[in-house]
């Protein structure tokens, strides 16, 4: 199988972070925000992962990161949902800006 | 597509679609276990988690609003301004050590040992501190999801 040239991952990852901030930046749903941040961490990890495989492929860094980037963003992914799902019973909506209240 | 369908289930498959394409790069890069771990956790446990939260949350079939327009230049010129960046910083070049050749697949072996050992390069630090913020983020899903109306 060829070796995919190193720019080229980056260009996906670049593309799948930039799209991920477009979409934190212009929905207002707090699902579909969880969804951008989600893209933006699988962007770091490709590149994570395109570090350690083309630039220093003796050490194991960017496997462990993206690993543990893995793990937070499972527990983060659990939590925000159960923060969302709460906010909705309280509001009976889940749009960031008609949640604008702190103290409830 | 995830983020400019108007439709969310349709966002949540999209979202779905991209991260095994991800996977299948990971497999590209010969790294099988992050690409498995990769399908495992997303696929298996944040899409599901994603898509139950919007039956939850969401009237089926209504459709999100535009967004102003305001907000989708701002977000798009920065999204812009930031891809133009990042390109010409790569387009400099990078000086790693390539010393060795690609060492060809990961083996399991040498993952699990460097994962728990207590050596110069070893991850049992940051091992037991992700396994107790699991743990974190296992009690307080629970504890807020479980708060009844009287005691908030």
């Amino acid at each position: 199988m060829p070796e995919i040239p190193f720019e080229h991952i980056l260009f996906v990852s670049f593309v799948l972070f930039f799209t991920g901030v477009y979409g934190f930046f212009t929905r207002r749903n707090m699902i579909t925000m969880l969804m951008s941040v989600e893209l933006m961490l699988n962007a770091v990890n490709i590149n994570m992962l395109v570090f350690n495989k083309y630039l220093f492929p003796a050490q194991l860094e960017g496997v462990f990161f993206t690993l543990f980037i893995i793990t937070i963003a499972a527990a983060e992914a659990s939590v925000a949902i159960a923060i969302i799902i709460n906010i909705y019973r309280k509001f009976k909506t889940i749009d960031a800006n008609d949640v604008d209240s702190l103290k409830f | 597509m995830t983020v400019t369908t108007r439709r969310l289930f349709r966002s949540a498959i999209y979202l779905l679609f991209t991260l095994i394409n991800v996977a299948a790069l990971y497999f590209a890069m010969q790294y099988e276990f992050i690409a498995a771990v990769q399908i495992v956790v997303y696929v298996g446990g944040i899409i599901v988690l994603i898509l139950f939260s919007l039956f939850l949350t969401q009237q089926a079939g209504v459709d999100l609003p535009v967004p102003s327009l305001g907000r989708v230049v701002f977000a798009s010129s920065l999204a812009f301004f930031g891809f133009v960046l990042l390109f010409t910083i790569a387009r400099l070049g990078f000086s790693g050590s390539e010393t060795g050749e690609l060492s060809g697949s990961l083996e399991m072996n040498t993952l699990g040992k460097q994962m728990l050992s207590f050596d110069r390069f070893g991850y049992v630090l940051p091992f037991e501190v992700v396994s107790i913020l699991l743990l974190a983020a296992m009690i307080g899903a629970i504890a807020i999801a479980f708060r009844t109306k009287k005691d908030a």
